[in-house]
């Protein structure tokens, strides 16, 4: 068996998601291939040569590719399948938008967000946000994977000594062109790879309130994330969202502050390690899942949070 | 232009899901079935997109059993003009939808085909994606924003934020929640819709074998989390978080 992993990166650097894809490919077994595909992608088939367990790191250079527009990508990724019996790829947005494309050019089924390998054609699924979990054989002779990265750990960065091998890019389809972005910047780490996540919700009032949720954070080195709610609602941005249609998070701690606690949300950071819920109505379903419940008015029980982290 | 949506029936996001005793699946006798919400937002697209005076038609597609047609009539009552069910009783995956569907664009010839990024029970977010390979079609998917002209061009939520890409059309386009508010329909429009023409296939009529390629082997509910506790205040919050959960 031979498995072809889609590298995920931006900025010149891996991403972190594609360490986890790497574990979920390490689990199928067999000889493990990563695949850059951008423009001026050496330093980062260089870093991905490090990663512990690859044979060989497979780039793919050309204009086409630099936006990881879903149409060249897929038709690099489908002329690249022969050689191929699993393709995986992080469930990222990237991922997401590539997978399915080529699971129909090669007229096989995907499997969407696979938490566990059970073996080589068999995986766990989460289905209905999270609230049942499905094990799924695939008879497919290809079988194209997307990796929730929550639900394996990160291969080491380093250790490795990959071979890196230049391969030709498809033609591009020519279908779609990449005309912007807006992405957030943040010192802060990224929701799907934070330690700590502090979250904030409807209850929130508005994006300057936010402010508050920000104070916390910074003394914890955590990341923020929101609720579809205060997604909805204008607060913060969509990148934010954490839920079944946003992020999947599992940090070590996840503090939802004024998060009701939807379904929704919960699918999105339930498989946190420890949660904590700030919310002044005692009924709220997040305490359910909660570890830590505080009942509180949140605009005073963040600047004591705060407060209370700065004391040694 | 021609726009045509795909809507799926799925059971209402409100429900409690069960698991059945046999692990065979989920329990849907006696529950709520609505609309996809994701399908919503593209049917309130197209409808804006035809208010706008850029839609001429709105054909809208499901895929499922007779029930699935209160679904098609749903959105024919927030505006869409006629609709086609593709009827089966069998479980239907995101390849051969997306089969059944490229059949019905071949046939349409729709210049946009607006989908859900993704149904709320198998949380899939396939079918946009293989529709447009499929046809050999540009996609824009998770879509925040769409402005029809000589292109489409799409602003998707992404990972890192926003994304513009411009789609040469025929396109296929998928929603995320921002894009729009979908509305509810009018009584007269509900009086109205029930005038309007659904078709009725099947697979075969399309020439498109939905036999599964994917086996569910089981269904289980996840692990329950522990029941956790309340704490007095902040001081304690952070005692535990610091001396007993260890995380800070």
């Amino acid at each position: 068996m031979t498995i072809l992993v889609i590298a995920e990166h931006e900025g010149g650097a891996l991403k972190s998601a594609t360490l986890n894809t790497v574990t979920a490919a390490a689990k199928i077994g067999g000889d493990i291939h990563v695949l850059v595909a951008g423009a001026g992608v050496a330093a980062i088939a260089a870093e991905a040569a490090k990663i512990a367990g690859i044979a060989k790191v497979l780039t793919a250079e050309a204009p086409a590719l630099e936006h990881h527009l879903a149409e060249p990508l897929a038709a690099l990724i489908v002329a690249l399948a022969p050689g191929y019996t699993h393709i995986l790829a992080p469930a990222t947005t990237t991922g997401k938008n590539v997978a399915p494309r080529v699971a129909a050019l090669l007229d096989v089924a995907q499997l969407s967000d696979i938490t566990a390998v059970v073996s080589a054609d068999t995986f766990v699924r989460p289905i209905y946000a999270g609230n049942a979990l499905a094990t799924v054989q695939s008879k497919d002779a290809i079988k194209i994977i997307t990796v929730r990265g929550t639900g394996f750990e990160a291969a080491a960065a380093s250790g490795g000594s990959a071979t890196v091998e230049a391969v030709a890019p498809a033609a591009d389809p020519g279908l779609s062109s990449f005309v912007g972005q807006q992405l957030s910047k943040s010192e802060r780490p990224e929701l799907t790879s934070a330690r700590i996540i502090v979250s904030g919700g409807r209850g929130m009032g508005s994006g300057e309130n936010f402010a508050l949720i920000e104070a916390v954070a910074d003394r914890l080195s955590a990341a923020v994330g929101a609720s579809r709610a205060a997604v909805d609602a204008g607060f913060v941005p969509n990148d934010f969202q954490v839920g079944q249609t946003g992020k999947i998070v599992a940090p070590d701690l996840y503090v939802a502050v004024g998060i009701s606690g939807a379904i929704q949300h919960l699918a999105g950071m339930k498989d946190s390690k420890v949660i904590v819920a700030i919310n002044k109505d005692e009924e709220a379903p997040i305490f359910q899942v909660a570890d830590y419940g505080l009942v509180a008015d949140l605009f005073k029980a963040l600047p004591e949070l705060a407060q209370e982290l700065d004391k040694k | 232009m021609k726009v045509l949506v795909a809507v799926k029936r799925v059971i209402d996001y409100n429900v409690k899901i069960r698991v059945k005793s046999d692990n065979s699946g989920v329990e849907t006798a006696n529950v709520k079935f609505s609309m996809n919400p994701f399908d919503e937002i593209a049917v309130e697209e197209a409808v804006r997109l035809k208010e706008a005076g850029k839609a001429t038609e709105i054909v809208v597609v499901s895929l499922g059993p007779v029930a699935a047609q209160e679904t098609i009539r749903t959105a024919l009552a927030m505006g869409a003009d006629r609709g086609v069910l593709v009827q089966t009783d069998d479980e239907v995956q995101p390849l051969a939808v997306a089969k059944a569907l490229k059949a019905l664009v071949d046939k349409e010839q729709p210049g946009l085909v607006i989908l859900g990024k993704q149904a709320i029970d198998d949380d899939s977010n396939q079918t946009g994606q293989m529709l447009a390979a499929l046809l050999g079609w540009s996609q824009g998917t998770f879509a925040s924003k769409v402005e029809l002209g000589d292109k489409a061009t799409v602003t998707r939520e992404v990972d890192g934020g926003l994304e513009t890409v411009a789609l040469k059309l025929p396109a296929v386009v998928t929603t995320d929640l921002r894009l729009n508010e979908p509305r509810y329909a009018s009584l007269p429009n509900i009086m109205k819709a029930k005038k309007k023409p659904i078709d009725t296939v099947t697979p075969a009529d399309l020439g498109v074998d939905t036999s599964p390629r994917l086996v569910t082997l089981k269904v289980e509910e996840p692990a329950k989390r522990k029941s956790g506790v309340k704490v007095a205040d902040v001081a304690a919050l952070v005692d535990k978080l610091k001396n007993e959960a260890k995380v800070i």
